[in-house]
């Protein structure tokens, strides 16, 4: 879809010309299978089904979605921890899905993953700095034997962690301690790309704030790029320069944070985000909020034409036919302003539902 | 009033010394009124929840003071036959986790129907009819067909209104939910939020929400008792919180809710971390993280103070905090 790019390119005028990662049509299908000696396929959990978008170098771009949307497969895909059914993920230009060997290796350097559950991704048997050190076993070239303690007590001390805990182990360390270690894992290799998979919906409330602003300052200090992964959408919003919005394995929408929030065309983005509870009681009143009816089908048997058709309010015939191609609809195309952005909607039209959202 | 906890204390033995996970709270909750319980994991929210119920796990947990009143009586003084009769009949409790706490071998209809047969002695194809009527009531669609299913044939969402119903079976006059919406989406979370507090009007029930979700809170609740350490550091109708927090532990938590004219800025935090409930803080537990905090705090626990006629804040500094905000 080289013209599709195109468009999303002139609408979004990113801080750096050159994206440093592009992805293009990605799918992931998991198998489902039959039989034990002869395993016949039945059928695919269609957990990615197309799915495209940039990330300038940088920009943190928020992935908001519901459970089962297929978020944090692209997570995987990203770092390779999963292979693609199909697409191109390019990381400067490069295609990464066709790499192996020594040329996957030296890419895969410069994308690492904080993952979600500090309790679980901690290897509990192994002190703070073998976890932190272990990537330097893998890529010795970063930091010689020699140095790679102080190293590590350098990274600790980047994540607002005392350098003396080096030798302690995972469980000596509250929940916000130890998504900083991961945080500290994730930079050890001086990654130029972050993925973070719902980093902080682990955490407590009162420490979820000191997280994301350790986020931040790391972004400014060793300038990198976010793919930020999650479902709170306040905390997506705060953090984010673009925000996509998946649906069963597909983006609905993708736009700047404004874009996104104060001017939504898609309908599963105005449900979900007037479905958000705001943290002010006199909202009550004059707030419209979107229930959507029944639950988010099932990945393996989506329904055909737009996959979001049989929640919405809005759904036709033509949405059972045709797929809605994720692009600036053609009533906004002319206009301009900030709701011409994607949107993959045969009826698209803006609908403010976050209240009080000045525009100063 | 329908229930009242006074001065409550919980704690648990264990092997590395006492936990004091409750120390002394205090709210009350009317019929058709809905309190919520707001408070970090840690803070003793949810061991208050228990110690109502009477599930509380005892050892190593120990109720060691205070007095719960459910409609004039004294729980904790009850015993034990008398108390069961209470539990689900009278009060019931909507669990967070639905998939763990539904029995996976058991048909929804025989869960559903065993509150019929055990608290009304009905007959096995009564319950069952009940069941299905439940299930119709919190809008499960093809209820018949689908009371013998079993749990793991629900959404997470349908799962939880499997939780509700049972909860509501015997139309209880209180109701205890715990996170009952923290592992849901959201826009499943406004559809379960939104049957929940329309079957609470309708049965004019007292609701007790126990979350740590701000957002909820301010949707549905008519006052907040908000719990840090095992104490509450302040009790207030719902508008008068978010307006103006009289605790700078309040204050804190709603500072660091993302806002728009924020955005690109550092987020308030609230710095460091809360209690170990084996090492309380001596004077007010919040003094190593607060803002405020001067010799005073270091040494007095601070005593709920009148801030007004409905509310009140344990801060030695309520009135500065006041003004402030």
């Amino acid at each position: 879809m080289p013209e599709l790019t195109k468009e999303i390119a002139d609408a979004h005028p990113t801080p750096t010309a050159e994206p440093i990662l592009e992805v293009r049509g990605l799918v992931k299908h998991f198998p489902l299978t039959q039989g034990i000696l002869f395993k016949k396929q039945i059928g695919a959990v269609k957990a990615v089904d197309g799915v495209d978008f940039d990330l300038g170098a940088g920009e943190t771009l928020g992935i908001v979605g519901e459970s089962g949307c297929g978020k944090s497969t692209v997570a995987k895909l990203l770092v390779n921890l999963e292979q693609p059914t199909a697409g191109e993920i390019r990381y400067k230009g490069e295609d990464i899905t066709k790499l192996s060997g020594r040329a996957l290796k030296a890419v895969r350097r410069n994308i690492q993953m904080v993952f979600q559950d500090p309790y679980t991704s901690l290897n509990p048997r192994m002190t703070v700095g073998d976890i932190i050190g272990e990537p330097y076993e893998i890529h010795p070239e970063v930091a010689p034997k020699g140095s790679r303690r102080q190293k590590v007590q350098e990274l600790l001390d980047v994540v607002g962690l005392n350098p003396e805990y080096i030798n302690r182990y995972p469980h000596q360390f509250s929940g916000g301690q130890r998504q900083r270690i991961g945080i500290a894992r994730g930079l050890a290799l001086r990654p130029e790309i972050i993925v973070a998979d719902e980093p902080v919906s682990a955490l407590d409330v009162s420490v979820q704030a000191q997280v994301v602003n350790l986020l931040e300052k790391l972004q400014d200090e060793f300038g990198l790029s976010y793919v930020f992964i999650a479902h709170d959408l306040s905390i997506v919003r705060h953090i984010s320069d673009r925000v996509g919005v998946m649906y069963l394995g597909r983006l609905v929408e993708i736009g700047s944070d404004r874009e996104i929030y104060d001017h939504p065309t898609h309908p599963y983005t105005q449900a979900l985000l007037s479905a958000v509870p705001v943290p002010d009681p006199d909202a009550r009143l004059h707030r419209e909020r979107i229930i959507l009816s029944g639950d988010v089908p099932s990945p393996a048997n989506p329904p055909s034409g737009c996959r979001f058709r049989t929640r919405c309010w809005k759904a036709q015939e033509r949405c059972e036919l045709e797929v809605p191609e994720l692009a600036v609809p053609a009533v906004f195309r002319l206009e301009g302003g900030p709701t011409a952005h994607p949107s993959a909607c045969h009826f698209a039209e803006e609908k403010q539902v976050v209240p009080e959202s000045d525009e100063s | 009033m329908l229930l009242e906890v006074r001065d409550l204390q919980v704690e648990f033995r264990t092997r590395d010394g006492v936990a004091k996970a409750v120390n002394g709270v205090t709210y009350e909750v009317d019929a058709g009124e809905t309190l919520a319980v707001l408070g970090e994991s840690g803070s003793g929210k949810s061991v208050t929840a228990q110690a109502i119920m009477g599930i509380l796990d005892m050892p190593p947990g120990k109720i060691t003071g205070g007095e719960i009143l459910f409609q004039g009586k004294d729980l904790l003084k009850m015993k034990e036959d008398e108390r069961r009769k209470v539990r689900g009949a009278e009060m019931a409790m909507i669990f967070q986790d639905a998939l763990s706490s539904l029995n996976p071998v058991l048909s929804v209809g025989d869960q559903l129907g065993e509150m019929f047969i055990v608290h009304r002695g009905m007959s096995k194809k009564d319950a069952r009819a009940k069941s299905i009527e439940l299930m119709d009531r919190v809008r499960i669609p093809a209820a018949k067909e689908r009371v013998s299913q079993y749990p793991h044939q629900f959404s997470g969402g349908m799962r939880q209104r499997i939780m509700i119903a049972m909860a509501l079976a015997l139309e209880p006059a209180l109701i205890i939910a715990d996170e009952p919406t923290t592992a849901l989406d959201v826009t499943v979370q406004a559809q379960v939020m939104d049957l929940l507090a329309e079957l609470q009007r309708e049965l004019n029930m007292g609701l007790i929400l126990i979350t740590h979700d701000l957002g909820v809170v301010a949707d549905v609740a008519d006052k907040i008792a908000v719990m840090y350490a095992g104490r509450i550091v302040e009790r207030a109708p719902v508008h008068d919180i978010y307006k103006a927090p009289a605790h700078p532990y309040t204050k804190g938590l709603l500072e660091s809710i993302p806002r728009l004219d924020q955005k690109g800025q550092e987020l308030y935090a609230i710095k460091g971390l809360p209690p170990n409930l084996m090492a309380i803080p001596p004077g007010c537990a919040f003094n190593p993280r607060c803002p405020r905090a001067q010799d005073v705090c270091r040494t007095d626990v601070p005593p709920l103070a009148q801030v007004s006629e409905d509310r009140q804040s344990a801060c030695h500094f309520w009135k500065e905090t006041l003004r402030d905000a």
